[in-house]
């Protein structure tokens, strides 16, 4: 078993492995009921907000849209819930800023026509790569991995780029996190046929699926299910975070290193997440917008953490209340994985399409350990998946020494958060990077304005 | 649950390690030699090891309280390992006021006068070695002979190391063959029955170190590797060159700090490079300096100066020894 696992592909540079904690891997996916009322923000994605095209108290059904996207890379956003619009407000999102959104007073659960409800799995592909894109780009698809970029943007191969192979992220390497594991389990064919659908998109003959060996499962499962599908391999891999992250996937899987500062289109690959695939499938086969989502909802003191497929727009609060309530000793609610989510500050947040995930932290775990001047210990170095020298990058944005930063290069930095995790003298190394990495590119901005 | 709930940045996980624990690491680390030196010179190891960890200890501890005027920090287990390792480099029989001056230099002027913790350019138990070493050079240089328990403490049977035995002969016209009989073997080196520094003698205690610092993940294998390393290549060309005139590379691994040096002083966190690359190259610098002042220099033993100058040479090897960076593009010509 241990040799086994040293000849696992990974990518092979920095990397941590903090503990697992899936306590929600064996539970099944679960419809959550449908809330009160919805508040669906314009901005869920990366890019332009989309503009609003209903009004107060207009009547809308679940799947029609609400909001249009506005550019190329932006979304359309869809209604959830049937009911009535209550006002169009601003609600605190995920980051904590206040956006636009659409609240809804829910009535029943009437939806548009053209959605077909049917449990049937379709396999039949019947659409061109352009129906495709422009049905990704009409039903709002976007990463559903947490990125939230627009999914038509990546499925479409620019004039003279090429991409000669699709690469499937289900390695879900955040601590926590099971909604990707638990959809491969149990939704797996629509998966592989929402891959098979991309594939036609970007005109590829080969996907390879990536899943972490702490999932094998899922691993089985799907390698069962693939081969009957042309092209698409599936592959274990070590365990180490961060995996999930799009340039050190690339690197395990197919060995190709992406440029700093370039795209996966640059080394002819585009990655998309298996949540992405699903939302795909639905999409194309079903006619069914982006709507609702796969949200884990965890934490070592919830007494029942789970997996629901959530409306977009449901408060936080609906979710934990499904999982049995707040647990006493919460200090700190975070939407997404214990690495790179985002602690949530009202639980009257939505979930959006980027929520992966709802960990409550116990408040033991929630407060940060005062930090020890550093000893140069150099496991901040070792663990940077990027090579970067993250005790360099934190002082100098601390002295303020940004152009220093930026040769250094702080901009590559991806915020996966493995340097401030391991460090020993518990120093926010992040905190600093994540200043002095805007600083640099706004400064860049300016320069090039100038 | 209270209302307010905690909002910070990510990571919302952290690590099990802190800086006590890698401290408390190489503490641990140091046990074996610590025992096989109690074992060699009885009461003298003990006192010695306790006064400098004892007055190491204090001094920090009177710097923070009355010249800082911040939160104490000794329970940290710098300190502490400092202390040891500043034992480990002298002679057993080494009285105590000797010790307490050395701990001080170490302390006061080699680390605290720099910030503290992490901010020290040079070795802080090396500082306070060599300042004892040209301070004192006779009580810093009467080795006691190892006789266990029965060994005395100031009044300790003395005699030379074999370092110190081949640097005498060769410059009074012996040759190596000729020397060979004055040197313990290569098994009683190994396990530690010579003349030297109390903590540096036994080389098998020194490996067991080694491999509990590696199976930690406290330190890495670059700089003890390339620092052994490269006084194994060094001198065995030199050895090849004229075998009469230079010993064995086995001798000199063996022999003197090399095994202490390389596995606790030279991998001393705040004083050696933060990436792979520079890490070997500082490690090379520190074995091929050690063999130069060995044969060719006044002093029988170099590792500590060897150490010390390179320690100098980490800020430049941090500022412009770059790691590749993941993604970044070959320059083509």
């Amino acid at each position: 078993m241990l040799l086994k696992n040293l000849a696992l592909k990974t990518f092979p540079i920095g990397g941590v492995h903090p503990p697992e904690n899936k306590l929600t891997s064996e539970s099944e996916i679960q419809y959550l009921p449908i809330p009160v009322s919805v508040a669906i923000p314009v901005s869920q994605h990366i890019g332009a907000p989309a503009s609003v095209i209903v009004n107060k108290d207009e009547k809308v059904k679940t799947g029609q849209v609400i909001a249009q996207s506005k550019g190329f890379v932006s979304a359309n956003i869809h209604s959830s819930v049937s009911g009535k619009v209550s006002k169009i407000d601003t609600v605190i999102d995920t980051s904590g800023y206040k956006q636009t959104a659409v609240f809804i007073t829910v009535e029943g659960d009437e939806w548009i026509e053209t959605i077909d409800r049917g449990n049937e799995i379709l396999t039949d592909i019947n659409s061109s790569s352009e129906e495709i894109i422009k049905k990704c780009l009409e039903s709002g698809i976007v990463g559903m991995g947490g990125a939230t970029f627009p999914s038509h943007v990546k499925l479409t191969v620019p004039a003279g780029k090429k991409c000669d192979i699709l690469i499937i992220n289900g390695v879900e390497c955040e601590p926590y996190l099971t909604s990707d594991h638990r959809l491969m389990l149990e939704r797996g064919e629509e998966v592989l046929i929402g891959i098979s659908i991309m594939m036609i998109a970007l005109k590829v003959s080969r996907a390879m699926i990536g899943i972490e060996n702490n999932k094998p499962d899922a691993v089985a499962h799907m390698t069962k299910l693939a081969t009957a599908f042309q092209g698409i391999t599936v592959h274990a891999l070590k365990v180490k975070y961060p995996q999930g992250a799009e340039k050190q996937l690339i690197k395990a899987l197919i060995n190709r290193e992406v440029p700093s500062g370039r795209l996966p289109l640059d080394v002819n690959t585009v990655v998309h997440n298996v949540g992405t695939a699903f939302a795909v499938y639905e999409a194309i086969q079903k006619n069914k917008p982006l709507f609702e989502r796969v949200v884990t909802i965890t934490g070592k003191s919830v007494s029942k953490p789970g997996n629901y497929f959530v409306r977009l727009g449901t408060p936080v609060k609906d979710l934990i209340a499904a999982a049995g309530g707040i647990p006493e000793d919460t200090g700190k609610i975070v939407s997404g994985g214990p690495m790179m989510g985002k602690a949530l500050s009202s639980t009257d947040i939505p979930v959006v399409k980027g929520t992966s995930g709802i960990i409550l932290f116990p408040s033991g775990e929630s407060v940060r350990m005062e930090s020890m001047p550093c000893i140069r210990c150099t496991k901040c170095t070792q663990a940077c998946a990027l090579n970067l020298e993250p005790y360099l990058l934190m002082t100098l944005s601390e002295k303020g020494l940004f152009e220093r930063a930026q040769k250094e290069r702080i901009t590559d930095c991806m915020e996966c958060g493995s340097c401030s995790y391991i460090c020993p003298a518990r120093r926010p190394l992040l905190d600093y990077i994540r200043l002095g990495k805007s600083t640099v590119i706004k400064m860049a901005r300016e320069w090039v304005v100038k | 649950m209270s209302n307010l709930l905690n909002v910070s940045p990510s990571p919302h996980a952290h690590g099990k390690e802190t800086t006590q624990k890698l401290m408390f690491g190489v503490v641990a680390a140091l046990l074996p030699a610590l025992f096989t030196s109690i074992f060699y010179f009885g009461w003298g190891a003990i006192i010695v090891t306790a006064t400098s960890v004892f007055s190491c200890l204090i001094f920090e501890y009177l710097i923070q309280r009355f010249i800082f005027r911040k939160p104490i920090t000794i329970t940290d287990g710098s300190a502490l390992v400092t202390g040891m390792l500043l034992a480990f480099n002298v002679p057993s029989n080494l009285p105590v006021f000797i010790i307490v001056i050395g701990s001080f230099v170490s302390i006061a002027i080699a680390k605290m006068t720099f910030g503290g913790l992490g901010n020290n350019p040079f070795n802080p138990a090396l500082v306070g070695r060599v300042f004892m070493l040209i301070s004192f050079p006779v009580q810093m240089t009467s080795w006691p002979v190892p006789a266990g328990f029965g060994t005395g403490y100031i009044d300790a049977v003395t005699g030379a190391t074999p370092l110190a035995i081949i640097k005498e002969g060769l410059k009074n016209g012996e040759s190596i063959s000729q020397l060979v009989t004055q040197i313990p073997s290569p098994a009683q080196m190994f396990l530690g029955d010579m003349g030297g520094s109390m903590g540096e003698v036994a080389a098998v205690a020194l490996l067991i170190g080694f491999v509990w610092l590696l199976y930690k993940k406290i330190i890495t294998w670059h700089i003890p590797v390339s620092v052994i390393g490269s006084i194994v290549i060094f001198t065995t060309i030199l050895w090849l060159v004229n075998p009469e005139k230079n010993a064995n590379p086995m001798f000199h691994v063996l022999a003197g700090g090399v095994l202490l040096g390389a596995i606790f002083m030279a991998t001393d966190y705040v004083t050696s490079p933060m990436t792979p690359k520079s890490m070997i190259i500082y490690g090379c610098g520190i074995g091929i300096l050690t063999v130069i002042i060995r044969v060719w220099g006044a002093y029988p033993e170099g590792v500590s100066f060897a150490i010390l100058i390179m320690n100098a040479f980490v800020p430049l090897m941090n500022l412009y020894i770059k790691p590749r960076r993941f993604g970044e593009e070959v320059k083509n010509g």
